[in-house]
């Protein structure tokens, strides 16, 4: 395994015993992108959040390969202890310290950071996490996302080589969830640190992952850039209602008579709602599959705003045995159709036709 | 109120618990704390002797330590070649017996409030750089002070109210092992039911206001222990 500097390769084989006295096995081979987030997707029990220990060194592992942009975290019987490890984690409940305040929480890394860190870098990640106004509390008198947050930075301010986020919004309520949202956008942006998050809900991914590992029983299933996987119609863990593709775009026009932005793609264009977002900046868009439709010829007498032209990629079986997955290449994007069955076979469409998708809903992420 | 004998005996107690006390929590944590953490296949023998103070007879335990700190015995060979005679009938022997009787008292509520940690705050604590003594220190240790309350207080209280042991291995010397409990028997033994009486009362304030401390203050403790989870 070549330890190259920009990547985070990780190659474990674990056995554990789980509460429910089942042997699991955790085998994976990855390399991951050592910036951008990368999301582990998966569901309860496929091993997420045990891929996570073992890259932490919370659990250990006998025999395994992990390498952090260059750095050698475990390489066969050689572990590096954890608290070795520049490694930050968030995990799924807060878990503060009862018997500090806040300040003295996020205080409690950098006091033990074998290097110096930065002031400025203190006081940026504060304000990134909005925790000027938190520094005095005790833990018990915060709410859920603000415990969060508080986690969230000080895992950050130890200027660690990699951030470990195992569901950190998956015991908050809705509402707490869009709150943190925000500031985990503002993270990714503005901050170098590979992110490597953990989480079952697609939304989560599709909103903030530049990079798809799916897991199922301890195994990788799929695994690449965002919109790759998503547009994979193979993927054996069925995303139901959530089938649908991710893909960015730049803000080339607004029209604030009907406030509308045109959003363009190497490929083709679409109308989203204005949004507040401005030109040239480049949003991400999320098209479901439900929401897309196929016409044989372009229909302009529908009130269906947003029709592309597309090349049929591979036409799938769908979990729904009334409906087929058909995917389009729509210049440098993918584009997932749920189509009925019946359908299909009246059209008689089939791999290589040019086709028009008819777009109901398009969804803008940020 | 109280004759020289009994002051002598009151504060002779008190340094004998505080003494006893001290030793205990210095060494009965880091003992308390392997017993919360350990998956080792001695938890359970080591658990168990540890125990042992809560039920034997503690005429038991005493007649033991004599032996064993004796003139004949493994320990007083040694301290007698030390020049240092038995430990047997005097103060220090005392606070080994002490130690070893009120063992339980100490080292029990530590382990039940290390265990109440659990693992989580530890591992977050090793993430973020702290060595694994470090972790005892900074996480562990402020974590159980209601445990430390606990023990303290139950260790000192137990260690004030022996009796066997103590006539055992301490052998009524005044000033040096005749303890107020001691200094009780011996008032009943002499009939003199007055210095009795008022050193008995003494010992149930005592007594009630230790208990009123700890039950008392137990419902703060759960709701402390509640916290752990945040």
């Amino acid at each position: 395994m070549t330890a190259d500097s920009n990547t985070i390769n990780i190659a474990i084989q674990h056995r554990l015993n789980n509460s429910r006295a089942q042997t699991f096995c955790l085998d994976v081979n990855l390399q991951l992108p050592g910036k951008g987030i990368t999301a582990i997707f998966g569901e309860s029990g496929s091993g997420k959040t045990t891929l996570l220990r073992c890259l932490a060194g919370l659990e250990k592992m006998l025999n395994g390969e992990i390498h952090v942009k260059g750095l050698v975290w475990q390489s066969g019987l050689e572990i590096k202890p954890v608290h070795e490890r520049r490694v930050g984690y968030v995990f799924q409940e807060s878990s503060l310290f009862s018997h500090l305040n806040v300040e003295q929480n996020i205080g409690y890394g950098v006091k033990r950071s074998p290097v110096m860190l930065s002031k400025p870098n203190y006081e940026k990640i504060i304000e990134l996490m909005g925790l000027y106004s938190l520094l005095e509390r005790f833990p018990e008198k915060l709410s859920g996302g603000e415990r969060q947050r508080v986690a969230i930075a000080r895992a950050l301010l130890i200027e660690p080589d990699i951030l470990l986020m195992d569901e950190p919004l998956a015991s908050l309520d809705g509402r707490r969830k869009q709150e943190i949202m925000p500031y985990l956008e503002s993270m990714h942006e503005k901050l170098d640190v590979p992110i490597i998050y953990v989480t079952h809900s697609i939304d989560e991914v599709a909103r903030l992952a530049d990079h798809l590992v799916v897991l199922q029983e301890g195994t990788v299933m799929a695994e690449g850039p965002l919109g790759e996987v998503l547009a994979n119609t193979d993927l054996p863990i069925k995303l139901g209602e959530d089938t649908g593709v991710v893909f960015e775009a730049t803000v080339a026009e607004r029209d604030d008579d009907w406030n509308l932005l045109r959003a363009e793609f190497l490929g083709g264009e679409l109308w989203v709602r204005d949004g507040g977002d401005s030109l040239d900046q480049s949003i991400r868009i999320r098209v479901l599959a439900r929401d897309v439709s196929l016409a044989l010829n372009a229909h302009t007498d529908t009130s269906i705003i947003n029709r592309l032209r597309g090349r049929i990629e591979k036409i799938h079986e769908d979990e729904d045995r009334a409906m087929l997955l058909v995917r389009l290449v729509v210049g440098e994007v993918k584009l997932l159709a749920r189509v009925s069955r019946r359908s299909a076979h009246q059209l008689a469409i089939k791999i290589g036709d040019e086709v028009w998708a008819q777009i109901k809903g398009v969804a803008i992420l940020r | 109120m109280f004759s020289e004998g009994d002051v002598t005996a009151i504060f002779l107690t008190l340094r004998l618990a505080t003494t006893v006390t001290l030793i205990l929590l210095v060494l009965g944590a880091p003992l308390a704390w392997w017993l919360a953490r350990t998956n080792s296949r001695l938890k359970g023998p080591i658990g168990a002797f540890v125990a042992l103070p809560l039920v034997l007879p503690p005429t038991v335990l005493g007649f033991y330590l004599l032996l064993t700190l004796g003139p004949n015995g493994p320990i007083g060979q040694v301290t007698q070649s030390l020049g240092l005679g038995t430990l047997a009938f005097s103060y220090s022997g005392l606070v080994i017996g002490s130690v070893l009787y009120s063992l339980p008292f100490v080292v029990q509520p530590l382990q039940n409030s290390f265990e109440a940690i659990g693992d989580r705050p530890l591992e977050v604590a090793a993430t973020l750089g702290a060595s694994p003594i470090d972790r005892y220190f900074s996480i562990a240790i402020p974590m159980a002070k209601p445990g430390f309350f606990t023990a303290a207080v139950l260790g000192f209280a137990h260690t004030v109210g022996e009796f066997g042991v103590v006539l055992m291995i301490g052998g009524n010397i005044p000033g040096e092992t005749r303890v107020i409990s001691v200094q009780i028997y011996d008032h009943v033994e002499a009939l003199a039911y007055d210095e009795a009486n008022r050193l008995a009362l003494l010992m149930i304030v005592f007594s009630f206001l230790v208990l009123l401390s700890v039950y008392g203050l137990r419902k703060k403790s759960q709701r402390q222990i509640l916290r752990f989870g945040s």
